[in-house]
Formats: structure tokens, sequence, C-alpha cells
């Protein structure tokens, strides 16, 4: 496996760059009749989710509905702002991110170097170990975990969603992987320099690791962001709601209120659209590397 | 992964091997020590939150207990339990009906959308992008599209039905549709991930084989069926493996569009193991579902692979 995933890893990479418009070619290629279509069809959600939240609410649930809002209307987006707790809501799945985040790239890229470069009794072992539990569901760990986290007294609260994500099994192995693609040289000619480990680990290869630290970065982004079955567990207290959970539970109580669902959609997404839209590269590359969203 | 054997020996020691007995025994021990500085950290936290829970998932398979009263042993009763469980084996059937339509799907999604994204043509990063962006919607936001989309009174896809003279249908409201539209929306949202796959195979394909068939005269389709395509067999391969793991886990969505119905007729696996547990706070049973969905999943991963190997097309 770990081979596929790092050819899949560089040639996402290339591929992400590699298909580009040439210049001053005009010929008319076939495969616009299959592309513009398809490519359409694809945007049609969101462009009715766009569309849908700046809709007079009536518009929405009129018959036949209209294809576009007659006026621009920010009714939903006011209703989601003064009647419902949505920015608690995004400011914990801002702290449950950027916390999985921080801790993620710490946390992995330590363990990825230790398990890649440095010699240690139980290595072997240790490392072994972590990658096997890739292979269990996490629905497997669901119910142990939520008994463990309320004798804890985590549940309800904002960390009963935090710590699950504080590492992963994948992040670690995605950093081993990487730091076992550098040549020994540089650690060598730091240790000549008189570095110890962490000095080196610092210094010398952490820089280096920036591509694989934005991978790690985004998958841990979009999987703590989109995040619903653990805090559907977890979190039952509309305080420390993350903004996915807010918004599943729109569906059971707000059904009528299309505007007001669909701007917390527009709300809830939004913010990973645009860093996928600046940072759509990486993104792939995270994409090729990873078999997240289940 | 090299061997602990490695360690004080060959040119990467980091210290001087002729430095007597015990010091070299403290060295040792600081670099152990060192080493798990490293790693423990995050070791601790995966393992503590993986292995440990595994476990004690298996010993509560063999209670019954609500997470109040007493834990009682009862051995093999709950897996005994389910193998006749009525309830249990729709929820199956139901999840494979998903996998069988969602993973053929996906596949061919990705592999058509690949070869179709795969040319220097105008747009083409307009292209890429509509269909790469639904990958970062949740399933919440997913969910209440597809409720919004597919809705039979006001939903645009009924609205384009009637437009053209169709019946109307009644989507994620009619027990035998439902699934079809949880799978429609899914492939949306995840056919990014299966065509960046095979968009980076499809780079991988060397460029001698494609310019030796076309000496050789072969038309397009040919290149792509004879050439190309026995190429693509590990990343099918990989991809398959990948995706019915995901579909035989599917809930998040099934849960922000269905909740399990109509009739039931959406109720995958990992939903009943949702709802015996939190809704209920049946830990037992609810473990053992756990334990026969990961029983399922190794199941599955075994036959691919094992096939696979048989077949020459190795993609482990």
């Amino acid at each position: 496996m770990a081979t596929i995933l790092s050819n899949a890893a560089t040639a996402g990479a290339r591929a992400a760059e590699a298909p580009r418009p040439r210049r001053g070619k005009r010929r008319m290629s076939g495969w616009h009749f299959v592309l513009a279509p398809v490519s359409l069809l694809f945007a049609i959600p969101f462009v009715q989710m766009f569309l849908a939240s700046v809709s007079p609410a009536a518009e929405l649930i009129a018959y036949p509905p209209p294809l576009v809002p007659s006026r621009i209307d920010f009714g939903g987006f006011i209703a989601l702002f003064t009647t419902t707790d949505v920015v608690r809501w995004l400011a914990n799945s801002v702290i449950v991110s950027l916390s999985a985040i921080v801790s993620h790239l710490v946390l992995c890229s330590l363990a990825g170097y230790g398990f890649a470069r440095l010699k240690f009794r139980g290595r072997t072992t240790g490392i072994f170990l972590i990658i096997a539990t890739i292979m269990i569901p996490t629905q497997l760990l669901m119910i142990p975990t939520y008994i463990l986290f309320s004798r804890w007294g985590l549940v309800d609260g904002l960390g009963a969603a935090i710590v699950p994500w504080l590492a992963s099994a994948f992040g670690i192995f995605l950093m081993r992987q990487f730091f076992l693609s550098l040549p020994p040289e540089l650690e060598e000619a730091g240790r000549i320099d008189g570095g110890n480990r962490w000095q080196i680990f610092w210094h010398v290869i952490l820089p280096l690791a920036k591509p694989a630290l934005a991978t790690l970065a985004i998958f841990t982004l979009l999987s703590s962001w989109n995040d619903l079955v653990w805090p559907l567990i977890a979190i039952n207290n509309d305080e420390a709601f993350t903004v996915q959970l807010g918004l599943a539970n729109f569906q059971s109580t707000r059904r009528t209120q299309w505007e007001l669902l669909m701007a917390g959609n527009v709300v809830a997404t939004l913010p990973l659209i645009l860093f996928f839209l600046f940072a759509q590269k990486q993104f792939v590359a995270t994409m090729t590397l990873t078999g997240m969203k289940g | 992964m090299s061997t602990m054997t490695v360690r004080g020996r060959g040119g990467r020691a980091d210290r001087p091997a002729a430095s007597g007995r015990r010091r070299s025994r403290v060295a040792r021990w600081r670099e152990d020590l060192g080493g798990w500085l490293f790693v423990a950290p995050a070791a601790v936290i995966v393992l503590g939150l993986s292995i440990f829970p595994a476990g004690w998932a298996f010993l509560l398979s063999l209670q019954e207990w609500d997470g109040f009263s007493e834990p009682e042993f009862v051995g093999g009763d709950n897996y005994a339990e389910l193998i006749t469980d009525a309830d249990f084996f729709s929820a199956v059937q139901h999840t494979g009906l998903y996998t069988a339509m969602f993973v053929p799907m996906s596949l061919f999604a990705g592999l058509f959308l690949a070869v179709a994204l795969n040319r220097r043509i105008r747009f083409i990063g307009l292209y890429r992008t509509a269909i790469f962006v639904p990958f970062v919607a949740s399933a919440a936001a997913t969910g209440i599209l597809s409720t919004y989309l597919f809705s039979p009174q006001f939903g645009l896809v009924n609205n384009v039905l009637r437009t053209i003279g169709l019946p109307a249908q009644g989507w994620l409201e009619d027990e035998s549709q439902a699934m079809f539209v949880i799978a429609l929306m899914s492939l949306w949202g995840q056919a990014a991930f299966t065509t960046v796959l095979y968009l980076a195979a499809l780079q991988d394909v060397p460029g001698e084989l494609l310019e030796a068939a076309r000496l050789d005269g072969a038309n397009r389709w040919q290149t792509f069926w004879r050439v190309v395509w026995p190429q693509l067999a590990p990343v099918t391969v990989f991809t398959a493996i990948w995706q019915t793991i995901g579909s035989i886990q599917l809930f998040d969505l099934v849960y922000t569009t269905t909740r399990g119905g109509p009739l039931d007729a959406t109720k995958t696996i990992v939903y009943y193991l949702w709802e015996q547990a939190f809704r209920r706070l049946e830990f037992g049973y609810g473990s053992a579902v756990a334990y026969a969905l990961f029983g399922l999943t190794l199941l599955i991963t075994i036959g691919v692979v094992v096939y696979s190997r048989r077949r020459g097309t190795e993609a482990f």
C-alpha cells in the first residue's frame, strides 16, 4: 500500500499542474461536449445552494419553483444569525479544527520522524501496531470511546470533539513515509555541525517537510471540519455543537425554513470552498494520498 | 523497514563503538529514551484511542449492558442473536444495495472523468474545479442539498422531469428510490477522489506503450482497452477496496437525508449500530454489530487481495 500511496501522491501533484491549456491552440476539442455538461451537473447543487440562500422564503417552496429568485433576500442569513447559535458553532468548529491541525502537525511529524529515522528499541513493533490500527473501523471504537469519555467527564463539552483529533495513525504513517524519502546525508551534515536530534529535526528536517505538512494540514482540516458522527454521539449540549452538528439538527427541526437551512449550508461550506480554490494543487495531492470521506 | 540489529553498527552510528561497555549501555538507553520522546505522545494517543477501545468493544460484545446497571456477561449470545436478527439482515441488505450501486458508479465515473480531464484543452481548469469542489462539502451540507434538490414538491430534479414531460418521482420519500438518491449524491461528493486516483495512474502509463500501440495501427478504443486499461488494474483494485470499505460504513448521508427511512429502506449497518448503541443503549449488542462490520471489512479486503494476487495485479 505504501508504494501505491506515494506513487499516487507524486503523480497527483503532477496531475494537478500538468494539463494546462496550451497557448495558441484554438482548435475546438470534442471533449468540451462531454466536459461542459458534466461540469454543469456537478456545479448545479452548489448554485442551487447559493441561490436558495438569498431567495425570499416563499419562493423556495413555491410550485413551480422559480429558477432564479425574483430578488435578493438576506432573510435566511438574518434568521440564521439572529435565531440560532451559529456563530458559537462556527467558533467551536474553528477551535476543534485548529487544535486538530496544530496537534497533528506537531505530534505526527515528531512521531513520523522518530519512526523513520531514529533507532530505538520497540520501534518496529510500535510502527507496526500503529499501521495496524488503520484497519480498525472507527465505528468499532465509538461505543467504548463514548463510555470512556463520559467517565472522564468529557462528554457534552468541546473536549469530546477535540481529543480524538489530536493525532492519527494516518498522519504518523504519512509523515514517516515522507521522512523515509529524504536522503540521510542531510542529517549527517547536521550532525557534523554539532547538532543534536532535536536541533537537526527542527532546523534541518522540518523546513524540508513543508509539502508533507501542508498535505497533513489539509487532510486534518477536511476531516475534522466535516466530521459529523462523533460530535453527534458525544455532544448533546448545543453550546458545544460544531457547525456540522448544528446543521444536521436544523434538518429535523427547521425543515420548512429552507432559506435558513441553505444560509447555514453556505456558512458551513464556504470556508472550505474558498480554501480549496486557494490551495487547489495541494488539495489534489492530499486527495490522492488519502481515502478520507468514507 | 530496517530491523533493530542495524543499531550501533555501520556508518550511521553516531557514537564511537570502542568507548567501553558501560558507557555504550548508557548511550543505548539514552538513545532509546530519545527515540521514544519523539514518538510517544502521538503513539500513546493513537494506540490508546484504538487498540484499547477495540479490545474493550470485544468485551462489551460479550455483555449485556445499558451503561447504567451492572453489566451482565452473556458470552456469545449477542452474536447468536445477531445471526437471527431480521432487522440486522435488512440493514446488511440496504448496505449491500448501496455498495452495489455506489462502487461501480464511482469507479466508472472516476475513470471516465479522468480520461476526459486528462487533456490539454481550454477551460480544463474550470472543468476540473467544478468536478473537484463538491469534495469539500460535508455530509450535513450534502444531505440538506439532497433533500432540497430531490424534494418531490419543489425540488429542481422533479421540476426538470416535469419540464421534459416525465412523471415526478418520490425520490427520498420513495422506499425504492431513496438509496439511489443517496448513492447519486455520494457520487457527487466523492467523484473527485476516484478521478484524481485515475488521473494520477493515467499519467503514469509509459508513453512508449502508447507510441507502440499507435505504430501497430491501434485506434483510440483499442489503445485504451488493450494498453491503458490493463495498466490501470492496480489502481482499480485499490480504489475498489477503498470505496467498498467506505460504502459499508455509510452513515452520515443517511442520517442527514432520510434518518433510515422511508420504512427503514435506507437503514444501513452503521445506522443500525448507532441506533442500537446510542438510542436504545444496547452497548453490548451494538458492539457485536460493530465486530460483525469489522469482520465483513476484513473478509472483503482479504478476498479482493487474494483474487488480485492470483490474477497478478498487485495493488498492495
